[in-house]
């Protein structure tokens, strides 16, 4: 399949379960809301090292949010429940309460109810107060510029993680106009996070290692710089590959996003310098979700 | 299917216990069975059809025409369906009701809603004591639902309250929130004396300026993120806390009562320029 010059490979993006929830992070104005939701997704690149993998979905304006101030949801993806409640309520603790006139609700109400304010209410010091309201309970929590409202619970659903796509580009300028690119269109929609920095991943791994304690290692296939010496899947004119990597609450929410963001990258075509389309691919190894690229761009 | 109505006859010298014609009770019951149904009447039983006339055949939906302020026991326990009542109804409206909605057009008894647990419970009129409060001697009122007066209500609302809302649109008598667990009670007219007498935790949420007692100290004035999520909570209702009018964010708020835990808050609106409270006066307090 070629569509506008770029080769779209005949393989498939290879992605495994998780378990996701969402938190509406709001305040008393959309940079204080986002200050809160970018230091609560900080550090949630990959579940390899950060134990979740987070993002900001999209911004939210007053009229979609509980408590009628402009907001951010964010989405938060773990490999399982306990490790998902945990860095909800550890980020919620460090990054929401702490930060100036902010307010936490959940984003999902279906599903397995988290602690999302239910423990961080502690902190309260027993002058904490109960509200429930319309069958939801919140916390009101005096702090010091006054009080952190926050939903007791947030809903955990399953969900998807490791949906990605391979930009191969003659450059590396290349590569990374057509990766920004997919992620303009891609952060338009909603239940997906690209988690890497800005979207894009420039190590991608692959599956094990020859050193015994590494899960993962780099992706020597990909590499450029190995294309003589390994077993490469680069033709000569590639010198840089990049990654996209998309986590969603559904099979269909990346779907669309790697459709989505493979045709802006498609869009700016072989003239641009940008030759083929992969993914990240395992061989069966590494989870039951399987993105056949030129199904999704049929 | 029309509503199952029980149509009074003639009121009765002693006081009627209304307690087994409740939608879960008569549900699969046939119109006959349900005529037999005695009913304690002072110290006598009597079946239902010597006191009401009955028409209508669905049991989950029941009205009670030509009520008067004799018949207690209304709704007691009401486990779903709907109870609507023309007329006055007697003590113990709604007691330990679970879920479902009553409503009742004309004045109310002592110790409605008492121990209600969830549910809905409607009073066009005015309402007696111990409004949502705890059976003489129980230490837990009401623990769940929502009770909305039009009118106004006695005194000891909500004593020992533990879970719940209550929006009052008249006025509240003395001991208000007395003794209170926790919930929250709203009341847009005037409050009496002692208001939130030994209240534990809760919010008592007012429009007017009460009279506070000593054991009551002024926190200062506060925006509070959840009121906004509370008053959008009550647009649901046919009631006047469902206009974006009467809605606040801005408040005084009073932490007590501290001869208690003094974890319970009294939240008075701040009053905005130009505005006329005179809708709710003092002297249609009963």
């Amino acid at each position: 399949m070629i569509i506008n010059g770029v080769s779209i490979d005949e393989t498939f993006a290879e992605a495994f379960p998780m378990k996701a929830t969402r938190a509406i992070i709001t305040a008393q104005n959309e940079k204080w809301a986002m200050i809160s939701a970018q230091a609560m997704t900080g550090f949630a690149t990959s579940v390899i090292a950060c134990g979740c993998e987070a993002g900001i979905e999209r911004v939210l304006d007053s009229s979609e949010t509980p408590d009628g101030r402009p907001g951010v949801s964010v989405l938060i993806f773990a490999m399982g429940g306990k490790g998902l409640a945990k860095q909800l309520e550890t980020r919620a603790g460090q990054c929401v309460l702490t930060s100036p006139t902010s307010a936490l609700f959940a984003g999902i109400d279906e599903g397995l109810q988290i602690p999302l304010g239910k423990n961080l209410r502690y902190f309260g010091d027993g002058f904490q107060i109960a509200k429930k309201i319309d069958g939801k309970r919140y916390w009101r929590v005096p702090v010091m510029d006054g009080e952190f409202l926050t939903e007791a619970t947030t809903g955990r659903v399953d969900a998807v993680g490791g949906g990605n796509f391979l930009v191969l580009a003659e450059s590396q300028p290349q590569a990374l106009v057509a990766c920004e690119a997919a992620i303009v269109e891609m952060k338009k929609l909603p239940n997906v996070i690209m988690p890497f920095p800005g979207g894009v991943v420039r190590s991608g791994s692959k599956v094990g290692s020859k050193y015994p304690a590494l899960g993962a290692s780099t992706n020597d296939a990909f590499c450029p710089t190995l294309k003589g010496i390994t077993k490469t899947d680069l033709s000569p004119e590639i010198e840089s590959v990049m990654e996209i990597v998309i986590d969603g609450l559904t099979k269909e929410d990346i779907d669309k996003a790697m459709r989505v963001g493979i045709q802006a990258v498609c869009d700016l075509g072989a003239e641009n310098g940008i030759k083929r389309i992969s993914a990240g691919n395992y061989g069966g190894k590494l989870g039951p979700f399987h993105f056949h690229l030129q199904e999704i761009m049929a | 299917m029309s509503a199952l109505t029980f149509t009074l006859k003639q009121e009765t010298a002693q006081r009627v216990d209304m307690s087994p014609l409740v939608c879960q009770l008569l549900k699969d019951v046939s119109i006959d069975d349900i005529a037999a149904i005695e009913l304690q009447n002072g110290k006598r039983k009597i079946p239902v059809s010597e006191l009401f006339d009955i028409s209508g055949a669905d049991t989950q939906n029941i009205v009670i025409k030509n009520s008067f302020a004799k018949l207690d026991f209304i709704a007691k326990d009401l486990q779903d369906g709907s109870i609507t009542v023309e007329g006055e109804a007697g003590a113990y409206l709604a007691m330990g009701m679970k879920s479902g909605t009553v409503t009742v057009n004309g004045d109310v008894g002592l110790y409605a809603a008492c121990e209600m647990k969830n549910g809905l419970l409607t009073i066009q009129g005015n309402a007696g004591d111990f409004l949502g409060a705890a059976l003489p001697g129980n230490k837990q009122g009401m623990k769940g639902g929502t009770v909305l007066v039009k009118g106004n209500v006695g005194q000891r609302v909500g004593d020992h309250m533990r879970r719940g809302t209550m929006l009052i649109e008249g006025c509240a008598g003395d001991y208000c929130g007395s003794r209170m667990i926790a919930g929250t009670i709203a009341v847009m007219g005037a409050t009496g004396r002692f208001l939130g007498y030994a209240m534990q935790r809760g919010t008592i949420l007012l429009w007017r300026q009460p009279k506070l007692s000593a054991t009551f100290n002024d926190c200062g004035t506060h925006t509070l993120a959840f009121l906004p999520i509370l008053f959008k909570s009550f647009r649901k209702f046919d009631s006047k806390f469902a206009a974006q009018a009467i809605a606040f964010n801005r408040v005084q708020r009073y932490g007590g009562d501290m001869a208690e835990k003094g974890r319970a808050e009294i939240l008075v609106k701040l009053p905005s320029a130009g505005q006329n409270d005179s809708a709710f006066s003092a002297e249609s307090f009963h």
